[in-house]
């Protein structure tokens, strides 16, 4: 028995043993988890799948068609949607299918390129403030000067901004997507700022600090990682918000021009027409926007919980 | 000592915003008077610009705009002959305050709701039936969603008035329009949040002691979690406060929302000038209001070296 025991008690110690010592695991197989959780999320899957057949779709749409998204028929114009036009027609003939997926391109272009600008600007700046604050008299003069910035990029009006960008910029996609971008980006700076000065009070940032990790690091390994759910449910906002907002740029004629298609443009066009019975004419581009939301708001789902370090098996 | 220093910066921002303002809209091309040029004869046109301080160089209107700014006065509408700026944002107020504020109220209460019971549920029947209202939320823009409330709730149902204002009955349509996409959202970062915050040591600790449930979910829990909400939800006030332009066109209602849209095309400046500042310091104080509440609900968190 007491041979046994002994055994038990004192066993030589497994040299792997030391690698579990570090604090950031590879992250050769950081992505590698990542990717192996999220094929096992089924939602997630249905999601990423969704995103594809729209980007798809997005480009050989139109094609698949023999009428162009600027096409007027006024022979065909108010048609329920049947066999000789997919998605029905508007109140100048032009064909909704065309239409459609010519308007996802416009507004999936427009709703990534904000999204992907807000998120770089929005990290930078509120990981750097919310980092900063209380981190001595250099520390607060930091996060003061960069949140004084956010206050006064909400202060502004937003449409002189737009004005005085389209005096010198020529009206384009790109023109549309700076002017969402100017203040986009500040409320996601607000809301990581918010999350880093919590998350930097926490244990684990007290233990990287003592350890002597760098800020860089400790910013970009633990503190974005650990709030990574929250970041991704913005991001999914921006990008509806994003594609309305042009909508709304369209309709004070600051936006795409006519008769160029975007999902927003459509829908605004439709207001009209809606209580007169023609539903497809908000249904189809109303759909497409909700469809879109909820392909990434499970895609984002499940990309929270295969990246969030809190959630490992 | 510390509010003294932060009103003085509270003030510097808002000077800041001013002349930036200021410059913009003189730097893009339009006249307030464009519409009148066809009309009237040179000589009233320039009367007129004299009663604005128009003819002045812009370096001297900026200076009488700012002696006038002190003594809390925004100055003459262009456009309105009979009410000045300070008028104009004190007779539609309280409208679109009272509206935003209900708005608020709503998108929080249910929003917060929404969340914490579809993070208590993860994957569950319940989560998936509150995210899929999120994302419906979120997907129908008010613009859309105003004139089918009107259509159904009002003129079908006859349930509430079509639009204009007065009555308590007149404003719940709108704020429910107003509310929808903000409630959304709120719930949306509140289940993320909740799934976090429910996810740590803490929790499992006060669950092994046998602490009640409801009381885990509230007192360590929610609060935890709330501090996304908090940083979303400042901002959001100040906007819905001070009016939509959207909302208050459908329900024709008499608030301020409209100045920030309508003085722009019209190159009211002072009336731009007034909506800006006006906007601001709420914006500015909410803001500051927002960074109080961070410690209130986390008292862990420092946001000066100095521990205020």
């Amino acid at each position: 028995m007491a041979e046994q025991h002994k055994e038990t008690l004192f066993r030589p110690v497994d040299r792997s043993r030391f690698q579990q010592e570090k604090i950031v695991r590879p992250s050769m197989s950081q992505w590698k988890e990542t990717t192996v959780k999220i094929m096992r999320n089924k939602l997630a899957i249905l999601g990423l799948g969704l995103l594809v057949i729209i980007t798809i779709l997005a480009i050989i749409g139109p094609h698949l068609v023999p009428y162009s998204y600027s096409d007027q028929n006024l022979s065909a114009k108010n048609m329920a949607p049947g066999a000789e036009h997919w998605f029905g027609t508007d109140s100048l003939g032009r064909d909704m299918w065309a239409r459609t997926w010519y308007g996802a391109r416009i507004s999936l272009t427009i709703g990534l390129a904000a999204a992907i600008i807000d998120l770089i600007l929005g990290l930078i700046v509120g990981g750097i403030s919310g980092y900063m604050a209380g981190r001595g008299k250099f520390g607060d003069k930091v996060d003061g000067f960069l949140m004084r910035i956010v206050e006064i990029l909400y202060g502004i009006p937003y449409l002189l901004v737009v004005i005085l960008l389209l005096v010198v910029m020529k009206p384009g996609l790109w023109t549309i997507i700076i002017a969402l971008s100017i203040t986009g980006w500040v409320g996601m700076a607000r809301i990581v700022r918010g999350q880093i000065l919590q998350l930097k009070e926490q244990e684990y940032v007290a233990a990287a600090q003592k350890l002597g990790t760098p800020h860089r690091k400790i910013i970009l390994r633990h503190l974005f990682p650990n709030m990574i759910g929250i970041i991704i449910v913005n991001l999914t906002f921006t990008i509806p918000q994003a594609i309305f907002a042009e909508s709304f740029l369209s309709f004070i004629g600051l936006g795409v021009q006519a008769p160029i298609a975007s999902w927003g443009t459509m829908a605004n066009d439709a207001l009209g027409v809606i209580l007169t019975g023609q539903w497809w004419r908000l249904f189809f581009p109303g759909f497409m926007i909700s469809l879109t939301m909820f392909a990434f708001n499970v895609f984002g789902d499940g990309l929270q919980d295969a990246l969030d370090p809190q959630s490992k098996e | 000592m510390y509010i003294f220093k932060r009103v003085l910066t509270m003030i510097l921002t808002i000077w800041v915003i001013t002349t930036l303002t200021f410059i913009i809209m003189h730097s893009i091309p339009g006249d307030p008077f464009a519409s009148d040029a066809d009309v009237l004869p040179e000589e009233v046109l320039e009367n007129m610009r004299a009663k604005f301080n128009l003819d002045e160089p812009l370096p001297m209107q900026y200076i009488l705009y700012l002696k006038n700014l002190v003594q809390f006065d925004l100055g003459p509408s262009i456009q309105s002959e009979t009410r000045d700026v300070n008028t104009l944002i004190a007779d539609g107020f309280p409208a679109s305050a009272i509206l935003g504020l209900q708005s608020l109220v709503i998108a929080l209460v249910f929003g917060l709701l929404l969340g914490i019971i579809a993070a208590l549920n993860h994957n569950g029947i319940l989560d998936y039936a509150a995210m899929a209202f999120a994302i419906i939320g979120i997907s129908i823009p008010s613009f859309i969603l105003a004139p089918l409330l009107i259509n159904y709730f009002a003129v079908k149902w006859g349930m509430f008035p079509v639009a204009s204002w007065g009555t308590w009955q007149h404003t719940i349509l709108p704020s429910v329009a107003l509310a929808t996409a903000p409630l959304a959202i709120v719930a949306r970062f509140m289940r993320s949040s909740m799934l976090d915050v429910m996810n740590q040591n803490y929790i499992k600790t006060a669950d092994a002691k046998g602490l009640a449930i409801t009381g885990i979910v509230i007192k360590h829990g929610v609060r935890n979690a709330l501090i996304p909400v908090i940083s979303f939800i400042g901002p959001l006030a100040a906007f819905l406060l001070t009016g939509t332009f959207v909302i208050e066109k459908i329900f024709a209602i008499p608030g301020i929302g409209k100045y920030f849209v309508d003085s722009i095309f019209n190159r009211d400046f002072p009336v731009i000038l007034g909506t800006t500042i006006f906007f601001s310091t709420i914006l500015i104080v909410t803001l500051f209001l927002v960074d109080i509440s961070y410690r209130i609900v986390d008292p862990r968190i420092k946001l000066t070296s100095r521990g205020e």
